[in-house]
């Protein structure tokens, strides 16, 4: 333990004791592993009971579970992807990369960065723990609406769980903003940064002021059920579409958080594979800034069939619509980089590839329900639910598997297979497909979500969804075994530079990268950058 | 068509659209459905939807048809050179420029649409409509101006319907049918009874939680909100049975909930309506008032 | 500080107290859970221990934390860009509290601009008020300011110039007398930071002694109690979770001033000072907003 004098720096590499090593530690690249193990497991666990309510709407009737647990299923499902799955994911691929990025020895704060990460299996384990207590899990969807969400005895476990969470984040997030301002290497301008860190700050800055959001939220909700306050109740003045307002206000900027660290990953494989700088470099980065600032004036778009006054059905329109700009140029700027290439495609660029043209398309549908009248048919039918699983699964998702597959030569010192990575990626992207595409159809068609059973009317696309999903979720299998063999059996050592076309700082350190890193700042040369700022 | 204001000025881009998509107007789901209903209101977002789903065709064309060129053209395998330009800014103003066009363009329809929507005055009739865990209750409140003597029921999903959809109750849900369409799910004890042509305004309330009224046929939802009141309106165009469901968590059975409107001719509702309101007023002999109950304070 | 180069990093040994500190946090919210659901009387129930005991821990776990930290810190191991790293840290830290507070300000305003005039028929609201709450005419705070069924009963609110005002001067003074010990420790006068110091913590106390005052005369005289309505949930969770903030600002301020008095600043280096200074601001900049929208306005 620190006492007095020591400056242990570690310079040895990792301690012996696994305690020691993975409890207590201080070291950004075993906190990063420790991230993405755990986010790993909750993708699996998520993914679990997103297997059930696909069983369970396999076909008409009611054949498995009862409907409250099919709730609970649903709300359990997304508050595990969510904050489970997919933004661990991004904070461990931070934690990675960032330092290695800018040149950093270690996150700024590495104490804190450890407390971030052991937050989150306490967290987890009392939220999964209300499923198996008498009064059962949380029902009322990850959206929490009172006065349904304040029905049950799970509500104050929810709560704390969130707030755990929100903790969590918020010290994950200063932790980043933190290393990026403070940490870069000399000569690391901020415009030299690779998007990623680009995108990273950004996302930081976002979590920073929508976690706490969250928690007052929530927190309103628990003394609205124990402690008799009347936030959400208009007997008593309040208004239960005010927690809909806060919520949202978290909400929205929240799904963003689990995009702009994707934009930024995609930022960094498509010019490797494409052996081109980044189109733009500039209007990327600037683009991820006016999303961000747009994520706060759009939340109402969740909220059309609430009854809002016209004047604000109208501004929350125009201002969402006004997100498809900025996004767009972020998806022409990638086709660009892509045009005029030397592209190779391997597994990551093709989950990039993927991701390009998936999350176009469910940006395409957030589009379409950005238009108010349109959405009071769309709103909260599976259409929605189209949307969002295409930019969260094909979107996030696969930008975190692409991730996984450009640095684990940089995480283990070994390639991973090739060949398996293709069949996943393949296997991935056709079955995604089957899942989430024909619940575009069934919303239209007039299917609302949440809901365990439905006509005969709906039954043969939720038939193909649902092999989709079984056949998706074997995929993953696939990813888990590929990840296995890489780590522990591949026999294939890693080059320094495991791509041809990267660029960046963490390909001039050894793979694996040592335990330590840039003890001392390396010295910059702009050409090494991914993009440094080659666009004047 | 619709009209309101969205429906003239796209009447091309929709009929190109029906083309291609059948663009019948289902009244109810029907299977292997992929396109919103038209719909049998005088609103409708139908066309909105359409040109939406076009214009992202077209762009998404665009897109990726540029992404699949040069996949194939710029790969190393084919010999492909990578070049050194990484900026232009020519080019990022055209496409920062033209979605803005493209995005006023749609912004102004679907202006147009929500003010039409929004517009509740001059209805010839009020429904006030209360959703409870998990049913709908229904008062008819004035018909042409004059109020509407205790008229109002509870709707609740049907009974064989209720019994197939138990667990595992081995009930095949396709032998639900009404007039050779099935209904599971979609059936009602009592189905709301209104006039086709007439501007109904409903007025839409939670009773314990939120529910959402909603029924396609009718181009739009709304949320039931304990102690806050909603309106929307619709004038049916054509006598039949409108389906829908509650579109808003509502807890375990928010998924059988069904709402069937039945809109007949003027005269027959007119008929239909002064039975109701003579029933009513044998019962109130028997029963004490028996309004509408307030919403039920959470907590 | 300063005792290295610039250029070499620091990166700091391992430790324990970051899983102590998750562990602790667990027992605590889990007991609370627990706690919140068991019945009275239940003998089983073990939330209220187990949340005491979480509570205690967490106690712990900050003494023991924060002590390391100052003995690292007095070793003189870290440098310069570690200060700027907790500054950063703390900064934002104190930003995101900021947006805790949001949420409940907005709150506030939604309820004031919004929910209960449209509740009393006002613009967007005349439907609501014709079908589900006639005869409700909207007023904020005092009597029927509650909502349109008085849940709670009848209430009187408290005057904003009484102790609401006092309470404004005696935080307003607090951030003249720690800015006087700050000026006095750069300047080195030990004296003056010390009586600086100790006086904004007799401040901090004053204000708490008053507002546990005001908040008696609220419960027994006023009827105002944290059911009233959506004026009583509004008044108290701000001006409650203010009240922890001082609270635990206080604690902070008292620390420090032991920490003072056993010469752990520096006139360039006392980072440690200026968080809690910064803390104390931002606590009372809160209040001031608190003072002009939930009493005044
Ligand atoms: C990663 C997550 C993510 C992302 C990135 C987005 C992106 C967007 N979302 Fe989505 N959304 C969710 C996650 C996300 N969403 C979730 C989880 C929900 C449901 C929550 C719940 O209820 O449980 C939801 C729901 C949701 C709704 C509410 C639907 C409803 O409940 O009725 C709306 C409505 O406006 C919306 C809109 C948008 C828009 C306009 C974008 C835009 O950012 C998309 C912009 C992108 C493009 C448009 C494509 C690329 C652009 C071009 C190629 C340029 C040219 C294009 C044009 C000019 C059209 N989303
Ligand atoms: C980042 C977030 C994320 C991710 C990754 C996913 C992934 C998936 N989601 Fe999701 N989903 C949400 C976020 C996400 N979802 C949200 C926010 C909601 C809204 C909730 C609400 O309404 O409140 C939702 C709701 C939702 C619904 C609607 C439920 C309803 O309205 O009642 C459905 C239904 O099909 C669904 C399906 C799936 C499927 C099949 C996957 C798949 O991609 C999952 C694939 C992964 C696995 C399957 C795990 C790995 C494999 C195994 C465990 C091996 C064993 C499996 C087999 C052998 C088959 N999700
Ligand atoms: Cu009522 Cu869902
Ligand atoms: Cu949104």
């Amino acid at each position: 333990m620190a006492h007095a004098a020591t400056h242990d720096h570690d310079h040895h590499g990792a301690p012996k004791g696994f305690f020691q090593r993975w409890v207590m530690s201080t070291n950004h690249k075993d906190i990063g592993t420790l991230y993405l193990i755990f986010s790993l497991t909750m993708f699996f666990i998520g993914g679990a009971f997103a297997m059930v309510i696909r069983a369970e709407l396999f076909k008409p009737g009611m054949q498995l579970v009862q409907p409250y647990f099919f709730n609970e299923m649903t709300t359990m499902h997304a508050l595990v992807m969510i904050f489970g799955a997919i933004m661990p994911a991004f904070v461990g691929l931070a934690n990675w990369m960032v330092p290695l990025m800018v040149g950093a020895p270690d996150m700024a704060l590495p104490r804190m960065n450890n407390l971030s990460f052991w937050i989150l299996p306490f967290a987890f384990f009392m939220l999964l723990s209300t499923l198996f207590m008498p009064g059962g899990g949380p029902a009322g969807g990850w959206t929490m609406y009172p006065p349904l969400s304040l029905q049950g005895e799970s509500v104050a476990y929810v709560i704390f769980a969130i707030h755990l969470m929100g903790i969590s984040s918020i010290m994950g997030a200063i932790n980043i903003i933190a290393t990026i301002l403070n940490m870069r290497a000399p000569g690391m301008d901020l415009l030299k940064m690779p998007v990623f860190v680009w995108s990273w700050l950004i996302t930081a800055f976002l979590l920073i002021a929508v976690m706490p959001v969250l928690a007052g939220a929530v927190t309103m909700l628990l003394t609205d059920k124990y402690f008799h306050t009347n936030f959400f109740n208009a007997a008593g003045g309040g208004d239960p579409v005010l927690f809909q307002h806060i919520f949202w206000f978290f909400g929205h900027p929240e799904v963003y958080i689990m995009i702009l660290p994707a934009f930024g990953i995609i930022s960094e494989i498509i010019p490797t594979f494409a052996r081109k700088p980044i189109f733009g470099y500039r209007a990327m980065v600037f683009a991820i800034a006016s999303i961000a600032f747009l994520s706060f004036i759009v939340w109402a778009h969740h909220m059309f069939a609430v009854g809002l006054p016209m004047g604000a059905e109208i501004f929350f329109m125009y201002a969402t619509m006004l997100i498809a700009v900025p996004t767009g140029v972020k998806v022409f700027n990638w086709v660009s980089t892509m045009w005029g290439g030397s592209m190779t495609f391997e597994t990551p660029m093709l989950f990039s590839i993927a991701f390009v043209i998936l999350f176009t398309i469910g940006g395409f549908s957030g589009l379409m329900l950005a238009l108010a009248p349109a959405d009071f048919q769309y709103h909260d039918t599976y259409f929605v639910v189209a949307h969002f699983h295409y930019v969260l699964v094909t979107g996030a998702a696969f930008s975190i598997m692409a991730a996984a597959y450009y640095w684990i030569p940089k995480w283990s010192g070994h390639m991973y297979s090739e060949t398996w990575g293709k069949i996943h990626f393949w296997s991935s992207v056709i079955s995604v497909n089957v899942l989430f595409f024909p619940q575009h159809f069934l919303g239209l068609a007039g299917m609302p979500r949440r809901i365990p059973d439905y006509n005969v009317a709906f039954a043969n696309f939720n038939m193909i969804s649902s092999i989709g999903g079984f056949w998706f979720g074997a995929s993953q299998l696939i990813f888990l075994g590929v990840i296995i063999h890489c780590v522990f059996f591949s026999k294939k050592k890693a080059a320094d530079r495991s791509w041809e076309g990267a660029k960046g700082l963490e390909w001039t350190v050894p793979s694996p990268a040592p335990f330590h890193t840039f003890d001392v700042p390396p010295v910059i040369h702009d050409d090494e950058l991914a993009h440094g700022n080659t666009d004047h | 068509m619709t009209s309101g204001g969205i429906g003239r000025s796209v009447s091309a881009w929709a009929a190109g659209a029906m083309a291609l998509f059948g663009g019948e107007a289902w009244a109810n789901p029907v299977p292997n459905q992929m396109n919103m209903t038209q719909g049998v209101s005088e609103w409708s977002p139908y066309a909105m939807h359409m040109v939406a789903l076009w214009v992202c065709v077209v762009i998404g064309v665009i897109v990726f048809g540029a992404m699949f060129i040069a996949m194939f053209r710029f790969r190393k395998s084919r010999g492909a050179v990578a070049e050194k330009w990484a900026h232009s800014t020519k080019l990022e103003i055209v496409w920062t420029v033209v979605p803005v066009i493209i995005l006023i363009f749609l912004a102004n329809l679907a202006t147009g649409g929500l003010t039409t929507f929004a517009d509740t005055t001059g209805a010839d009739m009020t429904i006030k409509i209360t959703g409870y865990q998990w049913k709908w209750r229904y008062d008819y409140v004035d018909y042409k101006g004059k109020g509407v003597d205790k008229v109002g029921f509870v709707s609740k999903l049907e009974e064989s319907s209720d019994r197939t959809r138990q667990l595992k109750s081995n009930l095949d849900p396709d032998k639900i049918q009404v007039d050779g369409y099935n209904t599971y799910l979609l059936d009602v004890d009592k189905p709301l009874v209104v006039p086709v042509g007439v501007k109904i305004r409903f007025i839409i309330v939670g009773g314990d939680v939120i529910h959402s009224w909603w029924v396609p046929a009718l181009g739009w939802k709304m949320d039931a909100i304990p102690g806050i009141a909603n309106a929307a309106w619709t004038k049916i165009k054509e006598p039949g049975v409108y389906r829908g469901q509650c579109a808003e968590l509502c807890g375990q059975d928010h998924g059988f909930m069904p709402i069937v409107v039945k809109a007949v001719p003027k005269a027959e509702f007119e008929q239909w309506l002064a039975t109701q309101e003579d029933e009513a007023k044998i019962q109130k002999a028997a029963q004490t008032a028996q309004n509408a109950p307030a919403p039920v304070p959470q907590g | 500080m300063g005792h290295q180069q610039q250029d070499v990093y620091y990166v700091p040994s391992k430790s324990y107290w970051p899983i102590v500190a998750a562990v602790s946090m667990f027992v605590t919210v889990y007991g609370a859970a627990h706690w919140l659901n068991s019945q009275p009387g239940d003998s089983s129930a073990f939330g209220k221990p187990m949340f005491w005991v979480g509570f205690a821990m967490i106690l712990g776990m900050f003494f023991g934390w924060f002590r390391s930290v100052i003995r690292e810190s007095m070793a003189g191991s870290y440098n310069g860009q570690v200060d700027r790293s907790f500054r950063m840290g703390m900064m934002w830290f104190i930003f995101s509290e900021v947006m805790f507070f949001g949420a409940f300000f907005g709150a506030l305003f939604y309820a004031r601009i919004f929910s209960v005039p449209w509740l009393g028929g006002e613009g967007h609201g005349v439907l609501t008020h014709q079908f589900v709450w006639q005869g409700y005419e909207a007023s904020w705070g005092a009597n029927g300011g509650g909502g349109p069924q008085k849940i709670g009963g009848s209430f009187q609110t408290i005057a904003a110039w009484g102790l609401p005002l006092l309470n404004t001067l005696i935080l307003l003074s607090s951030g003249v007398t720690i800015t006087i010990a700050h000026h006095a420790l750069k300047a080195g006068h030990r004296k003056a930071l010390l009586i600086g110091l100790g006086a904004t913590v007799l401040l901090g106390c004053g204000f708490l002694w008053f507002q546990a005052h005001e908040y008696a005369e609220a419960y027994e005289h006023f009827n105002l109690t944290l059911g009233s309505g959506v004026y009583g949930a509004t008044f108290f969770m701000l001006t409650g979770f203010h009240g922890l903030h001082v609270t635990l600002g206080t604690i902070m301020l008292a620390i420090i001033w032991i920490r003072c008095a056993k010469g752990h600043f520096t006139k360039d280096d006392h980072f440690g000072f200026e968080a809690v200074a910064w803390y104390w601001h931002f606590v009372d900049v809160v209040w001031l907003a608190l003072f002009l929208f939930v009493y005044v306005l």
